[in-house]
């Protein structure tokens, strides 16, 4: 790790100097230093991962997080389920990402790597820093112990197997579009070169950001118990940040990749995004605001309140020096224009993110200002965003029907007919069969205008192949998307947002009960789509199995009538080798899932340590489609980051800036 | 889809899970202390809608940033919400209204104990500054796009409409048939 320190410090200073002068000695220095980098922190995070797997209860990480009957899978989770491993794996995982830049990157943006380096390298500077001084995950114990304390049962789950790693990467990956960024700016090459060459690192990052957030929902729904997978919670807020602004990033930079337009903001939405990635960890750390899912608070909050002032300022000092060369090449030419659109996409997704940050921090103003504390819980955060979140729905399908740089009345007519129409349909049908809730209805009927505009452009398109080159449909559908990858792989990606918010749409009509039956009884609960479900209570049994004594409470489900099955939930209670308790029981619901609803059913207890059991039972409708929204989504964005999407002529033409105009002075002179 | 979702009340139909009196003929469980905490018989009280409307505006004091009703419902270790659930049930008995209930509890326990901050005084800025935030740049924006886009509007119209010679309602045609192939 000391020799982490000094290579990082190394790299960052070698590195600016090096894009000051261009030497190349200093030039390959600073790229090697980021190659040795990682290598050194590989080498110290295997060493850490052998502590945990050989149970080396000297070394106090291994002690506080593992025990020896702790299953493998997530004695290797252990790694970054506490702070000091999470410092090591951040500081690891960027050393990689920061060297693949060096070495993935084309030669064409030589200039511009070296300060890619400083600042990746100077990252990886505060976290080693930071590891080493205030959350160091070697450690040791003046005595070694029989066993350690073992890993929280909620965070021994599957999906906190994949949901930390991925939403750490999306985290993490977001510092490299940023060093670039910074790179344009000290090398003052601000053209769209650099948009450019990290394309594919901003649609990487979003993607991990999109698929760890996902995950992160997928884990609170099975393990926590609650029925739901979003509550608003400071930790998932911090999560939600970087991803809106990344989100208002990749729909901003094409506006400067086409119109050489909105330079400034590009670089203020980067510096936001990695600010805010870096500020998610520091209220998850600095226990400013308490969460559910804090595991791990220490006083390294302190070190990324200083890290957080230290962006703040340099960047801003940065955008301000280069203000002057951020001009726009050429202006809005309508207010009817996909640039518009774009424009008011992003202060939607801005304007969620201040709310959701404004919410969020609300109870530390509230106790600053008037010294009292106050909470913000869901129902703000309901209250505040549902309605910003349907209008960001609603152009999500207006955007891809307006064109760029201006829309004539009559291809707005041909272009809104039938998507419009397809929206209100849908609205008529729900109002005719007894839907009475606006948002829900708002949420589905726009929705269904979003779908009707992604499989406009798709048919549109397979029908030009077909009548232009006589392709049959497939070929044409293949071909179309094939060759326009980014275009049409983004739409996929909007087609899975629009499940999202169908399931989203479901959580208006849960229902739930509480019942206490003896063996042999049963309770029945009405699901919003009018079936009569029967849960009848068949016994409570109690085994041990691995790392834990489980009590399983066991029901068998009909509906209407018609047997469905049986479903368990357990209550666990986890020890470590010796057979001693460790942590509080955790529950495990049993769901069962269909494209309707779940069934979430949770095993509270027993009555006076009888078989009577103390269930909760939930009907959740719709929930099935966010997990499917979320393949969907990842789907759309593997086609969009497909190698091949981009012909060099198409490169050559983005490259220059943005398309000719055909009428105007300041176009003209734009494109001169 | 058997139905519609036109039944949007929840309808609930409980058979024997009344208040019961206790059975000494049912099996005890083989560890009763590794089960999780010990649970009362569920009453009417713990489903009645009231209830968990107001329940669900109240936060729970243990620390876990949960509403009363979930954390009750969730937690199965804490010991907070049972008991607030249990002064909630009490204050329902002596006819409060759900008003009445959470002031007894803001009155105890200060303003953090409801879920959302309450409309009023210097709170409304929670609930308006992010509207305001957006409807004021909102209004920026257009303001600014308007000026803009006639100022292009203008700057073609002092070059005849074309920089290649060609009328504005050529021009138009052209653009109304390049945006049919526009991306």
């Amino acid at each position: 790790m000391w020799l982490a320190l000094l290579l990082a410090l190394w790299g960052s200073v070698v590195g600016f100097i090096a894009g000051r002068n261009q030497r190349p000695e200093l030039v390959e220095s600073a790229r090697r230093a980021t190659y040795a980098l990682a290598g050194v922190l590989v080498v110290a995070s295997l060493a850490l991962i052998v502590a945990l797997v050989k149970h080396d209860f000297n070394v106090s990480y291994v002690a506080s997080y593992t025990s020896r009957n702790l299953p493998l899978v997530y004695t290797l989770s252990a790694f970054y389920g506490g702070q000091a491993g999470s410092m090591l794996f951040w500081a690891v995982v960027l050393a990689i990402f920061g060297a693949l830049a060096q070495w993935l990157t084309s030669r064409r943006y030589d200039d511009l790597l070296p300060y890619v380096a400083a600042v990746t390298s100077l990252v990886i500077l505060f976290f080693v820093a930071t590891t080493l001084f205030a959350a160091n995950p070697f450690v040791r114990l003046p005595f070694t112990p029989s066993d350690g304390g073992g890993l929280n049962p909620q965070l021994q789950n599957p999906g906190m197997v994949v949901h930390p790693p991925l939403l750490y990467l999306g985290y993490i990956s977001v510092t490299i579009p940023f060093a670039f960024a910074v790179a344009a700016m000290l090398s003052k090459r601000l053209d769209t070169g650099w948009l450019h060459a990290i394309r594919k690192w901003t649609i990487v990052s979003w993607l991990f950001l999109s698929i760890g957030i996902t995950l992160g929902m997928w884990w609170a729904y099975v393990e926590l118990g609650w029925g739901g997978y979003w509550a608003w919670d400071p930790v998932e807020n911090a999560s939600f940040l970087p991803w809106l602004t990344m989100t208002a990033f990749l729909h901003s930079v094409m506006i400067q990749e086409k119109r050489g337009m909105l330079k400034k903001w590009n670089m203020i939405l980067i510096g936001l995004t990695f600010f805010l990635s870096i500020f998610g960890t520091f209220i998850t750390r600095s226990g400013i605001i308490s969460s559910v899912h804090s595991f791990a608070q220490s006083p390294i909050g302190n070190y990324f309140l200083y890290f957080l002032i230290f962006i703040v300022v340099a960047t801003g000092v940065l955008i301000a020096k280069r203000m002057p060369m951020l001009e726009a090449e050429s202006q809005l030419e309508s207010m009817v224009s996909r640039e518009a659109t774009f424009l008011f996409n992003n202060l939607l997704l801005v304007g969620i993110a201040f709310s959701v940050l404004w919410g969020t921090m609300f109870p530390m103003i509230s106790e600053m200002v008037r010294g009292t504390q106050v909470t913000v819980g869901p129902p703000f955060f309901n209250q505040v965003n549902i309605p910003i979140g349907l209008a960001l729905l609603a152009l999500t399908g207006i955007g891809p029907l307006i064109a760029w740089r201006r829309a004539s009345p009559g291809h707005l007519k041909r272009q809104f007919a039938a998507p419009v129409t397809t929206g209100l349909i849908v609205a008529a049908l729900l109002l005719a069969i007894g839907m009475r809730d606006f948002y829900a209805i708002m949420a589905l009927s726009l929705s269904a205008f979003v779908v009707g505009t992604i499989s406009q452009e798709f048919i549109r398109g397979v029908g030009a192949r077909n009548r232009l080159h006589g392709e049959n449909y497939a070929l044409a559908f293949a071909r179309l998307v094939g060759r326009n990858r980014r275009r049409y792989g983004g739409y996929i990606v909007h087609l899975g947002i629009v499940l999202y918010f169908v399931a989203f749409t479901g959580q208006a009509f849960k229902t739930d009960i509480e019942a206490s039956l003896k063996p042999g009884e049963s309770v029945d609960l009405r699901s919003p789509w009018g079936y009569t479900y029967t849960f009848t209570h068949l016994g409570v049994s109690q085994y041990e199995e691995l790392n834990r004594f489980t009590t399983a409470a066991s029901v068998e489900v009909a509906r209407d009538g018609e047997r469905v099955g049986i479903m368990k939930s357990e209550k666990r209670q986890h020890v470590d080798s010796f057979g001693r308790a460790t942590f509080e029981p955790s529950t495990e619901a049993g769901i069962r899932s269909d494209l309707r609803e779940d069934i979430y059913m949770v095993y509270a207890g027993s009555v006076q340590g009888t078989e009577e059991a103390v269930y909760r039972f939930t009907l959740n409708p719709l929930v099935w489609w966010l997990w499917f929204g979320g393949a969907v989504l990842v789907a759309g964005g593997v086609v969009t980051l497909w190698p091949g999407a981009t012909t060099g002529a198409e490169r050559r033409r983005s490259m220059a800036g943005y398309a000719a105009s055909i009428t105007g002075k300041s176009s003209a002179a734009a494109a001169s | 889809m058997k139905l519609s979702f036109a039944a949007l009340v929840p309808g609930v139909f409980v058979q024997g899970s009344r208040p019961q009196q206790e059975d000494t003929s049912i099996t005890r469980l083989y560890r009763p202390d590794l089960a999780g905490r010990p649970r009362d018989r569920i009453t009417d009280y713990e489903n009645d809608p009231f209830i968990i409307g107001v329940e669900e505006r109240l936060r729970c004091t243990c620390g876990c940033n949960l509403d009363v009703y979930t954390c009750r419902t969730t937690d199965f270790s804490c010991g907070t919400s049972p008991a607030m659930h249990r002064e909630v049930v009490a204050m329902v008995e002596q006819g409060l209204t759900g008003e009445e209930i959470l002031e007894a509890f803001i009155a105890k326990h200060g303003e953090a104990v409801l879920m959302a901050p309450k409309k009023e005084g210097f709170n409304l800025a929670a609930y308006f500054v992010p509207g305001a935030a957006i409807s004021v740049v909102g209004a920026a924006l257009v303001a600014m796009l308007w000026r803009r886009s006639g100022k292009v509007a203008e700057a073609a119209a002092t070059s005849g409409g074309s920089v290649s010679g060609m009328s504005p309602q050529e021009a138009a045609k052209l653009e109304d048939e390049l945006s049919k192939l526009e991306p």
